[in-house]
């Protein structure tokens, strides 16, 4: 059988448009609020990246450096992630759920102990941005073992011989970083060029679905139809905060937003 | 977990960057990983290289001035009745602090490896001011990323930094000071890697930066022991190095060269930031037990709370203010060649205070923690004991603080 993530690949190809992810922080700007917009974009989006919030990232621009304060700052901790994770799932029409995060939180939870719980609360996939390839041989098994997939980085720095050894250790699903930038930045390559890197990926490994990420918005999306999935973290994060700013409500702003972005890919 | 002998201990990392299979390693986002493999392969190469080796030692020694002074702190030693006290006045060095050799270093390799700009984090200013008086002299441009609690108490090193044309990017996110400088400019690299070379202030980061630093630090201890041995015709049978331990590349680099001594003949105290007497923040991870962690791409005792966040610290001096520590002083501290306390702000305040009254020598608030710890313990050691404080940086740059902590006639006085 196939695994949540891959078959949700599968119903997007056969509506011949890529899949859309979405990226939110868990507990942003509250642990009830985020469980809340992710039970409202589940009927648009495909696939949920749910970010662990930490306070040192070394990858994530402002947008999501703020959403992961906010969520700080209100008291969550990994034991809620779960909980939201675990709520998510039984609601009706639950999408497949990837937890996105840095090492130091898996760390400190105890390997073996985390994947349990990713387990028992549902979740599907994980991407841990700087637990890299060789170093993340070991624990990328235990995620497989564990039925989790483990989500390999690419990006435009990524030489052959890497990409290699990386896509031949991934799992069903790979990532390519659109350009060199933290999370947020402007598109500042073409998109055409983007699309030549990504499909030197699939060349060289044209069964597993590969997504593309940074950079994509409302703005740039439909320029990359061609892609198995795209991924919409830094301008949804961006809403959140406006929306509180302006004192509207989240929830359903963001609805509206991942609305929109679906219907650009149709 | 043991330390090879005749083997740098930069070099006693595993493949993948790991000291005693557990410090260290590269936690970096994919897109540093080339940029990192490229560094590795350049200085891999270039530190046997002997044009290279050369050309440092130029720079070292015209530019820089080696060697700093090793002197004897007479009145001090008097005062205190016990040890012979020296202090190796690393503050000699062009800029005041020894920030100045791994800024040199870096700036050499970018520029052999055709970068046009450099950044840097800082804390107290020092590692932000040398690589922008570094990147001048090599004709790079320069970024600096410095927390905004920062900026405000280190004035005189940020002004130091624009003069010499760098631009300084104040950092706001978390407690504005120096974790959040190396956290934004890490982020700054993974953007710009392409174009932009990117220095680490101390011997902290992913693996390359660490070995970098004390490869360029350890000039310090080359010098101290030819000092040592001009002095004592041999290094002394009882010899206790003293140093402040921030990310730890003053104290590495002073210790370097003495690493195969037994420790019974060459000791190393590593003095941490214990903050203020009052609050329970520190930056102290060696001294108060903190638990192994990844900061910055390296894996370290970190002060963190249980869930893994970073926490907060508090110190008197900036270039202590961090909650990390050096991979190289983690593996140090485990295989017992070094041993590490700390001191607190009342402390090293005292020891300024004590060290400027009786000599002409103004340790900034970094090296007034060391001086604290060996004041202490020299009173009860023999009189052929000699205690080394490295004096690694100037107070003009503290000056603000010593007014308003002493009065403002004890720090214009001295
Ligand atoms: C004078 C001085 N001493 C010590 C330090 C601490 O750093 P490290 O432990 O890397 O030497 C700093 C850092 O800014 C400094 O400026």
């Amino acid at each position: 059988m196939l695994n949540p993530i891959s078959l949700a690949f599968k119903k997007s190809k056969k509506e011949n448009r890529p899949a859309l992810l979405t990226y939110t922080v868990a507990g942003d700007s509250s642990k009830k609020q985020s469980l809340e917009i992710l039970k409202s974009i589940s009927k648009y989006a495909d696939i949920l990246e749910v970010g662990v919030p930490h306070n040192t990232p070394v990858a994530d621009g402002g947008q999501i450096q703020t959403s992961s304060y906010r969520a700080i700052k209100n008291g969550i901790l990994m034991t809620d992630v779960f909980k939201i994770v675990k709520n998510y799932k039984k609601s009706k029409n639950s999408k497949p759920i990837i937890l996105m995060g840095y090492y130091n939180m898996i760390y400190q939870f105890g390997e073996n102990k985390y994947l349990k719980e990713c387990k028992k609360s549902g979740v599907n996939g994980l991407i841990v941005v700087d637990l890299p390839w060789p170093e993340n041989r070991i624990f990328s098994k235990k995620c497989k073992k564990n039925s989790i997939n483990f989500i390999q980085l690419l990006s435009p720095t990524t030489s052959y011989k890497r990409l290699k050894g990386i896509t031949k250790d991934s799992h069903d699903m790979i990532y390519y970083i659109s350009m060199l930038s933290t999370t947020g930045g402007k598109l500042k390559v073409s998109p055409n060029k983007i699309l030549q890197n990504y499909n030197k990926i699939k060349n060289i490994s044209p069964k597993k679905n590969c997504v593309i990420g940074f950079g994509i918005t409302e703005k740039t999306i439909s320029k990359f139809k061609s892609a198995d999935g795209l991924v919409v973290g830094s301008q949804i994060c961006k809403e959140i905060t406006r929306s509180l700013n302006n004192r509207q409500n989240p929830v359903i702003n963001v609805s509206k937003m991942v609305n929109k972005l679906k219907k650009k890919l149709s | 977990m043991r330390l090879k002998k005749r083997i740098p201990v930069i070099d006693q990392g595993d493949k993948l960057g790991f000291w005693g299979g557990k410090f260290g390693g590269n936690f970096v986002p994919e897109t540093l990983k080339k940029p990192i493999e490229d560094l590795e392969f350049q200085f891999n190469k270039l530190k046997n290289d002997k044009s290279f080796i050369r050309e440092r030692d130029k720079y070292f020694k015209n530019w820089i001035g080696t060697p700093t002074r090793f002197i004897k702190l007479s009145n001090l030693t008097k005062h205190i009745g016990g040890a012979q006290i020296w202090s190796k006045v690393v503050s000699d060095a062009n800029g005041g602090a020894h920030k100045i050799y791994n800024a040199t270093v870096h700036c050499l390799l970018a520029k052999r490896s055709g970068k046009k700009v450099i950044i840097g984090d800082t804390g107290a200013g020092y590692a932000g001011k040398m690589l922008s008086m570094a990147a001048k002299k090599f004709g790079l441009k320069c970024k600096i990323f410095m927390g905004a609690k920062d900026i405000e108490r280190q004035q005189p090193n940020v002004r130091a930094m624009k003069k010499n044309g760098a631009d300084v990017i104040p950092v706001y996110t978390g407690s504005k000071t120096l974790v959040d400088a190396v956290s934004e400019c890490m982020r700054y690299w993974v953007a710009n890697c392409d174009t932009t070379a990117m220095c680490v202030g101390s011997t902290v980061g992913p693996a390359i930066f660490v070995r970098i630093c004390g490869w360029s630090t350890s000039q310090i201890s080359r010098e101290l022991k030819a000092q040592l041995i001009e002095q004592f015709g041999s290094v002394p049978k009882k010899l206790k190095l003293y140093n402040c331990v921030g990310g730890g590349s003053s104290s590495f680099g002073f210790w370097n060269e003495f690493m195969d001594y037994s420790k019974k003949q060459v000791e190393f105290i590593g003095v941490e930031a214990g903050g203020p007497t009052k609050s329970k923040k520190h930056a102290a991870p060696l001294t108060y037990g903190s638990k192994i962690g990844i900061l910055h791409g390296a894996a370290q005792y970190v002060n963190q709370n249980s869930e893994g966040q970073i926490e907060e610290t508090e110190s008197i001096s900036a270039g202590l203010d961090y909650p990390g520590i050096s991979p190289l002083h983690c593996f140090l501290k485990d295989t017992k060649r070094a041993r590490y306390t700390a001191a607190s702000d009342e402390e090293a305040l005292k020891a300024y205070q004590i060290v400027t009254k009786y000599e002409n020598l103004r340790p900034s608030l970094e090296p007034s923690h060391a001086f604290s710890v060996a004041i202490k313990e020299a009173k009860k050691l023999s009189k052929d004991t000699i205690v080394v404080i490295n004096s690694c940086g100037d107070a003009y740059k503290d000056k603000k603080i010593l007014e308003k902590k002493l009065g403002k006639k004890y720090a214009k006085s001295n």
